[in-house]
């Protein structure tokens, strides 16, 4: 019973292995990503950057069909372009960067849609946006891994300073930590990290691996390396179980590992110990001082 | 602690002009603060006495003028709280370390843990090395940015309305501080609102509004006819300014 619901998908199936292998990849680096995003305010930029992705990737469906290199160097490049673009525009123009970030967006996303309903099929299309265990080849599997080792590595490098930008800009700049480099890696590495998702999970959905964990940390932490741990044991959790419905329910992936990502939210939000609904209903004696 | 490791340099101010678009905040200014000097700023809302200090620690760049006698790494600012987000996921403990980032930087070993302990009991913050930031009241807040300047070690040190909205106990024990920061040596810059407190504790006020009213001994800077001035400077807007000559 417990080999046939547990084990016997991975054993017997190549393909469904891959996938593993990929998602549990993509849970160590994502999830940390996400909760540097959450903590500067921007839990919705990595969902921005998803849609700014998809005009590169229809470009290079539309130039190369469904070959993934296209794919995701066209969505690297499209991605890089809002993310910086927004940044830079604001700056330029006086603007709020979000004002930016939407503005750019709104025109990928339409930009990516019209290209791909003007070459493709809506299947194709499915695909793209939802992912398909699948797709995960070969060249998938290395982008995904070397997405997860840039993403350590600069998290590694990058821990200190990001930390203190988020927590006190000006302090940042007087001691001389050029805060917007930081940012601009991190955004980059957002991106990266979609791109080398959105075969196994698709763009869309490879949002929810980034996000959904992070956000559910909170109720585990009350410190930034707590909170990315959390968040990375979360994620390995969602990727499993979410793998196993989708084998056996015969659903797609992706939907199936950020409704299980979900899941584990909610389960957070009721059963957390900081902040958790449990925690802050149950009567407990105050302390002495 | 006990005294900076390099004296503080005199601080001088030449002409100095800072925009937030093209509306000058801060406006033909000259002034200096010599080594060891506690000046006060003082002016009514909008005067630019926030714009002055984030000019001087170099977090604005000035539209024209001078600040000279800035040594990068000698200054340290405490800034409004306003500016902080005090619900972030840190430990007192970590918040103050930054406070050792010349020594520290991004990447190197944290050295001496217990100087943290020691800049957290000087201002009366004992045993909160592990408390979650978060926690802390507003009054503690202050605090934990004091020790953190502390752990700066600077020898000129600007201080953006320190005492603004603390509870009394607080407000002497951080004041405590400042005193002995002017006791080392150090110079101290500090906007306050205040009058009653400049005038009992700073030797030195410059009173602002966008341009320099006045600087000197507090008690003259501070006259009657000097607020005065400084109010109406403060009050007048012209819609159709023209470009500034001088």
């Amino acid at each position: 019973m417990i080999w046939d619901t547990f084990i016997a998908p991975f054993a017997e199936f190549g393909f469904l292995r891959r996938a593993l292998v990929g998602c549990l990849t993509l849970s160590v680096s994502a999830p940390p990503l996400g909760v540097f995003l959450m903590l500067r305010r921007m839990s919705l930029t990595g969902d921005v950057l998803a849609h700014g992705i998809l005009p590169g990737v229809a470009l290079g469906f539309v130039l190369a069909g469904l070959w993934m290199p296209a794919l995701a160097i066209g969505g690297l490049i499209a991605g890089l372009i809002v993310a910086i673009g927004s940044g830079a525009l604001a700056r330029a123009t006086g603007g709020r960067e979000d004002a930016a970030l939407a503005g750019l967006y709104l025109t990928a996303l339409a930009a990516g849609v019209t290209l791909i309903s003007w070459r493709g099929s809506a299947v194709e299309l499915t695909q793209l946006l939802f992912g398909s265990v699948l797709g995960v080849d070969d060249a998938a599997l290395l982008l995904m891994g070397g997405a997860a080792t840039a993403t350590l590595l600069f998290l590694a490098f990058a821990w200190r300073p990001l930390i203190l930008e988020c927590f006190d800009p000006s302090f940042a700049q007087a001691v001389g930590v050029r805060g917007s480099v930081w940012h601009l890696g991190l955004l980059a590495l957002v991106v990266i990290n979609l791109v080398a998702a959105f075969q196994a999970v698709g763009s869309l959905m490879a949002v929810g691996l980034m996000m959904l964990p992070a956000i559910a940390a909170r109720h585990w932490a009350r410190e930034v390396g707590g909170l990315v741990m959390a968040a990375v044991g979360l994620a390995l959790v969602a990727t499993v179980a979410g793998l196993l419905v989708s084998y056996h329910a015969d659903l797609p992936s992706g939907p199936a590992i950020v409704l299980s990502a979900a899941a584990l939210w909610v389960v957070s939000l009721i059963a957390g110990p900081v902040d958790g609904l449990l925690a802050r209903h149950r009567k407990r004696p105050h302390l002495e001082g | 602690m006990n005294s900076p490791h390099l004296k503080p340099s005199e601080l001088r101010v030449r002409d100095l002009t800072v925009t937030h678009g093209r509306r000058p905040a801060v406006h033909h200014l000259s002034f200096a603060l010599k080594p060891g000097a506690m000046m006060a700023v003082v002016g009514p809302n909008g005067a630019g006495k926030s714009s002055l200090l984030r000019a001087i620690a170099g977090l604005h760049a000035p539209s024209s003028g001078k600040i000279e006698g800035v040594v990068p790494g000698q200054i340290a600012l405490l800034p409004q709280q306003a500016a902080l987000d005090r619900s972030f996921p840190l430990t007192c403990r970590d918040a103050v370390l930054f406070g050792l980032w010349a020594e520290s930087g991004a990447f190197r070993a944290t050295p001496k843990p217990e100087r943290v302990e020691a800049a957290l009991d000087a201002v009366g913050l004992h045993g909160f090395v592990r408390r979650p930031v978060g926690s802390l009241s507003s009054g503690q807040f202050q605090r934990l940015l004091f020790a953190r300047l502390l752990l700066q070690d600077a020898p000129i040190i600007l201080l953006d309305e320190p005492f603004n909205a603390l509870d009394a106990r607080t407000a002497t024990d951080l004041l405590a501080v400042m005193r002995r920061w002017h006791g080392e040596g150090r110079s101290i810059l500090a906007v306050l609102h205040d009058l009653d407190l400049v005038r009992r504790e700073f030797p030195e006020t410059l009173l602002l509004a966008r341009e320099g009213i006045a600087c000197g001994p507090t008690e003259a800077t501070l006259s009657a006819e000097n607020r005065m001035r400084a109010r109406m400077m403060s009050e007048a807007w012209t819609e159709g300014a023209e470009a500034c000559a001088a």
